[in-house]
């Protein structure tokens, strides 16, 4: 085996060959995990949760890692879609039920829309908003962005739980009884094409526009992209798929108000993509599996615990949130990267990734690391050797020429007197 | 409105207007010289009053030492956040550090959650601040009276700092810029760390001051004064310490007399004070005492 | 190529143009011209305004007064405004009465592209990736087409176009590798190629052999005047080293303090005084 690694490609039919197995694979399990065959209702509860903020993770990576962007409004744009699918699918019968306090509004009492076409209705509203939302707040530096964003996340959820218009939104009882999903494979793949059309959308030209934004703004201009422009589009998209999200996540919950899409629900889903890192879409998805399991798993933590009959005092409800919390500032401060950098998921990377390990353990017992430790230092020692000859030169240098400007000096005063 | 109701209001809000102030104070003096939102601003707000809490109810201590206890208390958590949290990211760009801030946002709220149980904590009476004080028709707890007069000496005091002593003159000079001042040997860090002390004993004084009259807290009510605190900010003038104040007076009275008027909206005073933001970035971003930078190509 | 000076068309006509920020004035009735094929150098003291005058003429700033043209067009026109009608110290206030600004990104559409004095490569992107995205500007598919890769032959014809130009270029065996980790030479060729993926008829160069040594510089000079030639290009180069501008140019103008303080051959701007004056100081 070599001494230095070098990276291989695999064949694009293996690749091919690879891909088809995977999706194969998710279908698959998405099959058993939704008839039962494996896991448990709770397993199934935290896929669809993962699945869901995968996307609405995606989307909000897609206006903040990929077009540096800062936004965090994405609570609104999901509390948009959760409201239009909530208002539009509640069974008939049903309303009068929840709207108990004010009856609902004559003009919506009978209207009631298909899942698909009131998810979809949601995205598009929510994009709405976003587009005109976006047209005074992308002008704004990126701290103003910031809060500009935050501030009209909470305007919207102010103006939902409205008194106004407690006849169309039920203010603050929130919905209730609305349908949930027939089967696991309804929110994987809406959540899927979405995500697939987010990379799509970063593969192609505009994609790449976006990243030119991201990386230097004026020479983004100075190439002929419109800022103003692209960072429209990708804010408005971002919004659409946010929607969709909070329509699927209203689905899943079956029952939401206004007090769930408060600012800590953009606060976690930007931890998460920064978790996974920002400009990786893979590693948004991967997080979002990540943190949507752990936390269920970290509930251990609030449980109490004893040794004996001596109860451990730190273990109560709520040390879950706290390592939850110390884990992410871990994250932010010794691995800003995060989990995947700007890299994505590819076969050539897991191969390579795979592969290194022999070779890694053959360099190893070779004493190849002890070698490259030696050879490390004595060209430290060298540079340091050249280094001092190189300043005793300067020095010298310096000495002389300070010598010759005095001598010309000396001269200019005789001249001058 | 007839007048004594007018001038209830008036008091209500100028109150609620400095203990803002106060706070806002803070978030323009950090973003002066970091450039940076300092999201975790109001939950050090929020664990004042928690320490306020701690120290009455559960140490006992006597009032005037209890303030002098919380103030200190709160700017060591400040500073700590600074030295663990903004220090490491200096160099980094600016979105990392925000991240940051919300990070520790984050982990203070969820911390309080778990320290102190979500549910409302009562809060103490602090000496004689709670008995109720009437001048003509108008009453009020003595507290709401003396918080603007407090914010005033506080805010005289703080620029006397600013533009006569040295220190202040370090501190102007590294918000104008950075490297500059580094280069020219003023120690960074130093100034850095007076800021966050003062930032954060201006916190804990108006956390004291604003949960007096109030009945609870809880580990959100930082939150959202937070965010309507740097909104006066930036109303003000972002890094403008007066403009701060001025921003603080007017986020307080505006909402006073808006839930005061129109009582339907009183969910709304939140979003309120963000169209007040929008408003002021759609037409004046650099507020209304700030000043115009150019940017150099 | 050396054809005869008045029959070649106008490409860039910069009339008047004087930029002030605040009280300074940065740029002092600039009028400058640059003809089809023509490499015109802008040379002066460091703060002599010559970045200013790139930045007005590719719309990063607004002038205060003054107007441009490209090909005869009106593309640029200003006049002192707001509180800078008191301020303004410059001349000709009266002279434009139109008002039309255009953000950098249409002038680039209109055919003028710029490099930079401090190389703004898109730092953490590959080399390729920086050519390909200078690509985006002649993109004709909206972005659902893009998306649902639709205009499939647009995007071959892009790709084969960035590896057309690094090669010319020669960045082709480096395409793969990240910008920022090229040599400084190799940057500013880097810088130089995407600004040609944009397919300009002006370009502006901004000391393009900052940092290079006597024989890069040579190099670079025959350069300029290649792709002068191959891709029928017009220039107005800002240059500290003598070499090149005086090698290359077929005229020149000089700046001192924002203002215009001679314009002509090679020749005739090394035997200015005032020039000679600005450049080196009084010779006693």
């Amino acid at each position: 085996m070599p001494m230095e690694f070098t990276n291989k490609k695999l064949k694009k039919s293996t690749k091919i060959i690879l891909t088809a197995l995977l999706v194969i694979a998710c279908i698959v399990l998405t099959y058993m995990l939704d008839k039962g065959i494996i896991g448990t209702s709770y397993s199934v509860r935290i896929v669809r949760i993962a699945v869901i903020y995968s996307l609405i993770g995606v989307s909000m990576n897609l206006v903040n890692g990929f077009t540096g962007v800062f936004s965090l409004g994405q609570a609104g744009f999901m509390a948009i879609g959760a409201y239009s699918v909530g208002i539009f699918t509640i069974p008939l019968a049903s309303r009068p039920n929840v709207y108990y306090l004010v009856p609902i509004s004559d003009k919506i009492a009978e209207v009631i829309m298909p899942f698909g076409v009131a998810l979809l209705m949601g995205g598009l509203i929510a994009a709405l908003f976003a587009a005109l939302i976006g047209a005074p707040v992308l002008k704004l530096k990126s701290d103003y962005l910031a809060i500009a964003t935050l501030g009209f996340s909470e305007i919207i959820r102010a103006v939902i739980a409205n008194d106004q218009l407690w006849p169309v939104t039920n203010g603050s009882l929130g919905l209730k009884s609305i349908p949930g999903f027939d089967s696991l494979f309804v929110p994987v793949l809406i959540s899927a094409a979405g995500i697939g059309f987010m990379v799509l959308l970063i593969k192609s030209s505009y994609g790449r526009a976006f990243k030119a934004i991201r990386e230097d703004e004026t020479a983004a201009e100075a190439m002929g992209i419109n800022l103003f422009k692209h960072k429209e589009m990708s804010f408005v998209i971002s919004a659409f798929f946010a929607g969709i999200g909070g329509g699927l996540l209203a689905c899943h919950l079956t029952a939401i108000d206004s007090n769930q899409f408060k600012i800590a629900v953009t606060y976690e889903l930007l931890l998460i993509i920064v978790l996974g890192g920002l400009g990786s879409v893979t590693g948004t998805v991967i997080s979002a599996f990540l943190i949507s399991f752990g936390k269920e798993y970290l509930r251990w933590f609030d449980a109490s615990h004893s040794i004996g009959a001596w109860q451990i005092p730190i273990f109560r409800p709520g040390l879950r949130m706290v390592i939850f919390s110390l884990l992410l500032m871990a994250v932010v401060l010794f691995w800003r990267r995060g989990l995947m950098g700007r890299n994505e998921f590819s076969w050539d990377g897991i191969y390579n990734f795979l592969r290194k390990w022999p070779w890694r353990w053959h360099k190893l017992t070779s004493g190849g690391y002890k070698a490259e430790a030696k050879a490390k230092k004595a060209a430290r020692s060298a540079g340091k050797a050249t280094d001092r000859a190189a300043s005793r030169t300067k020095r010298a240098e310096k000495k002389a020429a300070r010598t010759a400007d005095t001598e010309e000096k000396k001269g200019v005063d005789n001249d001058a007197e | 409105m007839d007048a004594t109701t007018f001038f209830q209001n008036c008091v209500t809000g100028i109150s609620l207007g400095s203990a803002y102030a106060l706070i806002a104070i803070g978030y323009t003096m950090v973003y002066g010289i970091l450039r940076l939102i300092n999201f975790a601003h109001g939950d050090i707000f929020m664990m004042a009053g928690y320490f306020t809490i701690f120290a009455i109810a559960n140490f006992r201590m006597p009032w005037y030492i209890a303030i002098i206890f919380v103030i200190i208390i709160t700017v060591l958590l400040g500073v700590a956040i600074e030295r663990a949290a903004y220090k490491p990211l200096r160099q980094s760009p600016r979105m990392s550090i925000m991240i940051s801030a919300i990070g520790v946002s984050f982990l203070l709220e969820n911390s309080a959650t778990y320290l102190f149980t979500g549910l409302p904590r009562a809060f103490p009476q602090l000496g004689f601040l709670q008995t109720v004080f009437r001048i003509g028709e108008v009453s009020a707890p003595i507290v709401t009276f003396i918080t603007p007069v407090l914010t005033i000496v506080l805010l005289i005091a703080l620029m006397y700092l600013v533009n006569k002593t040295k220190t202040g003159m370090a501190m102007r000079a590294v918000s104008k810029d950075f490297e500059a001042a580094k280069l020219m040997g003023i120690e960074i860090n130093h100034i850095i760390t007076i800021t966050f002390i003062i930032g954060c004993s201006l916190a804990a004084i108006s956390a004291m001051l604003y949960f007096s009259p109030r009945p609870m807290v809880y580990p959100f009510s930082g939150l959202m004064p937070g965010l309507k605190c740097f909104v006066a900010a930036v109303i003000g003038g972002i890094g403008n310490i007066p403009g701060a104040v001025v921003g603080g007076f007017i986020i307080g009275i505006a909402e006073t007399f808006l839930v005061a008027t129109i009582p339907s909206m009183t969910g709304y005073s939140d979003a309120f004070t963000f169209v007040l933001l929008i408003i002021m970035l759609l037409f004046r971003p650099t507020g209304l005492l700030g000043e115009k930078i150019a940017e150099k190509v | 190529m050396q054809s005869n000076a008045e029959v070649k068309p106008n490409v860039l006509r910069v009339s008047d143009a004087t930029m002030q920020f605040g009280g300074v004035v940065a740029l002092n009735n600039l009028n400058l011209e640059v003809n089809k094929g023509e490499i015109i150098g802008l040379i002066g003291p460091n703060g002599a305004g010559k970045t200013t005058a790139f930045n007005v003429i590719t719309g990063v700033y607004a002038p205060t007064n003054g107007a441009i043209y490209l090909n005869d067009n009106l593309i640029i026109s200003n006049h002192p405004q707001g509180k800078m009608k008191e301020l303004y110290a410059g001349e000709n206030k009266g002279k434009y009465s139109d008002v039309k600004v255009l953000t950098p990104d249409r002038i680039t559409k209109k055919g003028v592209a710029r490099t930079f004095q401090n190389i703004r490569l898109f730092k953490e992107l590959t080399v390729y990736e920086n050519v390909l995205i200078a690509q985006h500007v002649k993109l004709k598919a909206n972005l659902l087409q893009a998306t649902l890769k639709l205009n499939y032959k647009e995007e071959k014809a892009m790709h084969q176009e960035t590896l057309r130009l690094l090669e010319i270029l020669g960045l082709l065996d480096v395409k793969d590798d990240i910008s920022t980790s090229l040599p400084y030479g190799k940057q500013r060729h880097l810088e130089i190629a995407r600004a040609l993926a944009t397919e300009p008829q002006l370009l502006l160069l901004d000391e393009p052999a900052a940092g290079m040594n006597p024989q890069e510089s040579d190099e670079l000079m025959h350069f300029v005047g290649r792709i002068r030639n191959d891709f029928n290009l017009s220039i107005l180069m800002i240059e500290h080293h003598m070499q090149v501008v005086m090698g290359i140019c077929d005229r020149i103008y000089v700046l001192d303090y924002g203002s215009l303080i001679a314009e002509g051959t090679p020749t005739e701007i090394q035997n200015n005084p005032k020039v000679i004056e600005a450049y080196l100081g009084v010779d006693e």
